[in-house]
């Protein structure tokens, strides 16, 4: 069975498209467009990946990846951060959380799939 | 007796002077002043008052005018009577002040001004000269007189040259004595013990002549007495103005004379002195006038047609008694020596320091500085003394030789008088002005000058004249100056010449305001015995310096450690151990020089000089501290301004740091803001567009990816667009177009371009179109601007099911009021703040395009045109204002 993917992104477009590159590498992507109740979803599909966008209505990306590695039915579930801000702080508060891996918007639509190969311990 | 013993006499006499008077300079140099403090000295030296007038003058002032010759005795009598009030004044002036001479008092007590100085010079010059003519003349005459053997003595063929003689004689003496060193206090000890010994030989002369006149000629005192009481009754009545004026120019004479105040004041050693010679002088002044009248009786009778000013001469010569007539004819030439030694250096020493010295200084200040100063001011003395000397002997030549020794006398008199309001005036009224001092004395000499001086050139002096005709028929009197016609000529002068004199001193003193140096110096000068009280209470002045002391005070000003390690250096260098050296003179200015570095060079001296009681800390010493301390207040006065100012800026610099760091923060925010803005649009459509350029994919997905590319370049063009206007705005570069423009005109074309907002929702307006119909001045664009950014957010973010926008005009003064209030959730409260900021866009309502740049335009936008825009709170739905004025550029 193709790995469960929860995407976590409020533009609509940028969802899609990320939806659609990664459905064409064989995963199954579950979109979610605020950052509310994406613990529980987390909790309900138990993927395989989070991709999490930094910026993201009610509660930030930042704080999602913080409760993630919280909880220790979690902490070891690889997080992928977007962010269109692109600057070196956000970067660095991400890693410091403990993020997988970190890309700014806009992004290389290969080296996105490769990340996301990467971090699904695939080939 | 021929002319050659008398000059032999006269030179052996010139030697035991000189012989008497190296001997007291010797003694003086051993440093004793034994001499000087011999009981007698001073009032002896006092004597010089007593000149060839009184020796020969007074005898035929006498025979001329009877009694009345006493009154220049009793002037000085009052004086020295009186001596507390003015006299010990003087003196102690004098010695705390290092006076040098009248002219140094007055220009110092007014302020320092040389000018003064110069005035006060000239006028002792002026008045000075006659004088000394008139004792070039006696000595020439009683020379005359001897060799001659005849009472007619002034027809002496080469009188001139004998004038001349005795002029560079005495100018020899003068300079031998008077200048053989430059002490500060201007003391000779040598001329002093000469003159006192003088004293003793004119007194004794003339005492001596008396007795022979009254015993041996007279018949004993009874029979004189009887021949003084027939004399005519009438020619003796006194006069009581004239004694009045009499007896005051010779009190003013007596603190005046340049000679006078040298002896009594400069000469002074020690105040005591001055308390015996107030009997002693009087005493001194009773006993040369003892045998006055009895020898002008006599004489009268005896020689009725002799020169009544030569009588104490040709008196024993007629009788044969040559000796006697040697010892009166030394006695003479004693007075009329000492006085011109004694004028004459006073007079030198006035000159020199207010005149040469002053314009030497001026001339070649950097010569000055160099070359030793001692030998130039011995010189400029020396100079000085033949110049009075050889005016006086001119002035001899010029006025014809008149034979009125006492008119001559007395012109002196009345000149110097003219200095005494000054004097007076300086040490007894601290509200007197050097302004004051130089118009009286000016205009009192001037009057002098008029009345007296000038017209005594000329042989105008009758020789047989009496006092009352003194200047004789034929001479043009001004006395009908002033409606004083009448008056006695000389009363006349001195009245109208004191008169002016003080009137103008008072005037000139009350309008006039002395500089800090005059008020300080009057103070020092009126309250000097307030100062010695002061002085001796703080024992400032016998203070004996201990080293201990020396390095406490040293240890205050230039601190502990410097002092101590000053102190052990000079010690070492001296071979001593510890840290107390000996109070060597080097070490005492390295000390002084090191302390001029913390308080200043004059404070430093004044300072070691209190310590030590070399000097009293004089009133220049005391200015100056006083300019430096201002100096150094100024300078510490301007370092707290600049440390305050430094304060200010760091405190500006502080808050423009804050600033700049707020600033530094909106902008990095704003511009992760703008980043995010542009870059997620820019993500879809990259992503997009690299989907696109792979091929293979089916038509309807190329359509879909494509539209949301379009889209999504929309949305950046918009959002470029937004920030370039906001740009703009902000910048308050914003160019208005100002028409005229119907308010529901404009709304509706602002409906009508935000229709296009989620044209798929049907959207309620209501709206009253007749509140609509108002006329504005303003730019219709902007306004419709901001009416479609309203409206577009209300259709996009109203989420009521059937969603309904009010719009509700209202005009309230010159202002009209525009509400556009929507039926959804409206704003929550803790957003509505920031709603107007950049990237406001609040956070949970579905991404429908836009930046969040829309409200913050808006309120840009009506500031720009003179309006607000505000979120309404409590209206259940979103509720904005626009508030527009009516006009814009009205006050709204």
């Amino acid at each position: 069975m193709a790995g469960h993917i929860l995407l976590i992104e409020d533009e609509p477009n940028i969802a899609e498209a990320i939806r659609f590159l990664l459905g064409r590498d064989g995963w199954q992507v579950t979109v979610l467009t605020t950052g509310q109740g994406a613990i529980a979803e987390i909790a309900r599909l138990c993927p395989q990946l989070v991709i999490l966008d930094l910026m993201l209505p009610v509660r930030s990306g930042l704080q999602i990846l913080t409760d993630i590695r919280a909880d220790p039915a979690t902490q070891d579930l690889p997080v992928l951060m977007l962010t269109a801000k692109g600057q070196e702080r956000d970067r660095e508060a991400a890693l410091a959380a403990g993020v997988s891996n970190f890309m700014t918007k806009p992004f290389d639509n290969k080296e996105m799939c490769a990340a996301v190969r990467t971090l699904m311990g695939g080939d | 007796m021929t002319f050659n013993v008398l000059v032999l006499a006269c030179l052996l006499y010139v030697a035991l002077l000189f012989g008497l008077a190296a001997w007291a300079e010797g003694r003086a140099a051993m440093g004793g002043t034994r001499i000087l403090r011999a009981p007698l000295i001073y009032p002896l030296s006092l004597s010089i008052y007593c000149t060839a007038w009184t020796f020969y003058g007074a005898v035929g002032y006498a025979a001329r005018s009877g009694l009345e010759f006493v009154t220049i005795y009793l002037g000085p009598t009052l004086v020295f009577i009186g001596w507390w009030v003015i006299l010990r004044k003087l003196v102690r002036i004098g010695r705390v002040h290092r006076v040098t001479s009248i002219a140094d008092l007055i220009s110092s007590r007014f302020g320092k001004s040389n000018l003064l100085g110069v005035t006060v010079t000239l006028i002792a010059v002026t008045a000075s000269t006659p004088y000394i003519a008139l004792q070039l003349q006696s000595v020439t005459q009683s020379f005359a007189v001897f060799v001659s053997d005849t009472p007619q003595g002034w027809a002496l063929p080469n009188g001139g040259a004998t004038a001349a003689w005795v002029a560079g004689g005495l100018a020899l003496f003068t300079i031998l004595f008077g200048t053989r060193n430059l002490a500060s206090n201007e003391q000779h000890h040598g001329i002093v013990t000469a003159i006192a010994f003088e004293a003793v030989v004119k007194l004794a002369a003339l005492l001596a002549v008396g007795v022979f006149v009254v015993w041996g000629l007279g018949g004993g005192p009874s029979a004189v007495a009887n021949k003084i009481a027939n004399l005519d009754l009438a020619s003796w009545r006194p006069d009581a103005s004239r004694w009045t004026a009499l007896i005051f120019v010779s009190a003013a004479a007596i603190i005046t004379l340049p000679r006078m105040f040298h002896v009594m004041v400069v000469e002074n050693i020690d105040s005591a002195h001055l308390a015996r010679a107030s009997w002693a002088f009087p005493a001194y002044l009773f006993l040369m006038s003892l045998f006055i009248m009895p020898i002008a009786v006599v004489g009268m009778e005896r020689l009725p047609t002799a020169n009544p000013d030569m009588l104490v001469l040709t008196l024993p010569l007629s009788e044969g008694q040559g000796a006697l007539a040697m010892l009166a004819f030394l006695g003479g030439f004693s007075s009329a020596t000492s006085m011109v030694i004694v004028e004459t250096i006073a007079l030198a020493t006035m000159i020199s320091n207010h005149i040469i010295m002053p314009a030497w200084l001026r001339l070649r200040p950097k010569a000055a500085m160099r070359s030793d100063l001692r030998a130039w001011v011995l010189g400029a003395r020396r100079l000085s003394i033949i110049a009075v000397l050889g005016l006086g002997l001119e002035y001899f030549r010029q006025s014809g030789g008149s034979s009125n020794l006492a008119a001559m006398g007395l012109i002196a008199f009345v000149g110097m008088a003219q200095v005494l309001p000054a004097v007076l005036g300086g040490i007894f009224w601290r509200g007197a002005t050097g302004t004051g001092a130089m118009l009286g004395m000016l205009a009192g000499i001037a009057v002098w000058a008029g009345l007296l001086f000038l017209p005594s050139f000329g042989a105008a002096i009758d020789p047989e004249g009496m006092g009352k005709d003194l200047f004789g028929p034929n001479w043009t009197w001004p006395a009908a100056f002033f409606g004083t016609a009448g008056m006695d000529p000389l009363v006349h002068a001195i009245f109208w010449s004191m008169l002016v004199n003080i009137t103008l001193f008072i005037l000139g003193s009350l309008l006039t305001f002395p500089g800090p140096v005059e008020r300080v110096q009057g103070a020092a000068f009126v309250n000097v015995f307030d100062q010695d009280i002061a002085a001796d209470r703080l024992g400032w002045v016998q203070g004996q310096a201990e080293p201990e002391a020396l390095l406490a005070m040293a240890q205050r000003i230039i601190g502990d450690d410097a002092a101590i390690s000053l102190f052990e250096e000079a010690a070492r260098a001296q071979g001593k151990g510890g840290f107390l050296p000996d109070l060597t003179p080097d070490f005492l200015s390295s000390i002084e020089r090191r302390m001029a570095g913390s308080v200043g060079a004059a404070t430093a001296h004044a300072m070691i000089s209190q310590l030590f009681g070399r000097a009293m800390v004089t009133v220049e010493d005391l200015m100056a501290v006083a300019h430096e301390t201002v100096q150094i207040l100024e300078y510490s006065t301007r370092l707290e301004s600049q440390q305050a100012e430094v304060t200010r800026t760091a405190r500006a610099l502080r808050e423009a740091n804050e600033k700049l760091t707020a600033i530094s923060v909106q902008k990095d925010a704003f511009l992760g803001q703008i980043s995010h803005e542009l870059r997620t649009p820019m993500t879809s459509i990259r992503a997009f567009s690299e989907i696109l350029t792979e091929g293979d994919l089916p038509p309807e997905k190329v359509a879909e990816f494509g539209a949301v590319i379009h889209a999504e370049a929309l949305r950046l063009t918009r959002l470029l667009d937004d920030l370039l206007d906001l740009s703009v705005l902000e910048n308050g570069s914003v160019q208005l177009n100002i028409a005229t423009a119907n308010l529901g005109a404009l709304i509706d074309r602002a409906l009508a371009a935000a229709s296009q907002t989620r044209p798929e929702r049907s959207f309620d307006i209501q709206r009253t179109q007749s509140q609509e119909e108002i006329f504005l001045r303003t730019d219709e664009g902007r306004l419709v601007q901001v009416f479609i950014n309203l409206i577009s957010n209300a259709r996009k973010y109203c989420d009521a099911t059937s969603p309904t926008l009010r719009i509700a005009v209202r005009q309230k003064g010159a202002k009209v009021l525009v509400d556009f209030i929507d039926n959804g959730a409206g704003i929550p409260k803790d957003q509505q703040g920031i709603i107007f900021e950049k990237f406001a866009r609040l956070s949970d309502t579905a991404a429908v395009g836009g930046a969040g740049l829309g409200l913050a335009i808006c309120r840009e936008v009506m500031a720009s045109l003179g309006g607000t825009i505000s979120y309404l709170p409590g209206q259940k739905g979103a509720a904005f204002r626009v508030s527009i004025p009516l006009r814009i550029g009205r006050a709204a």
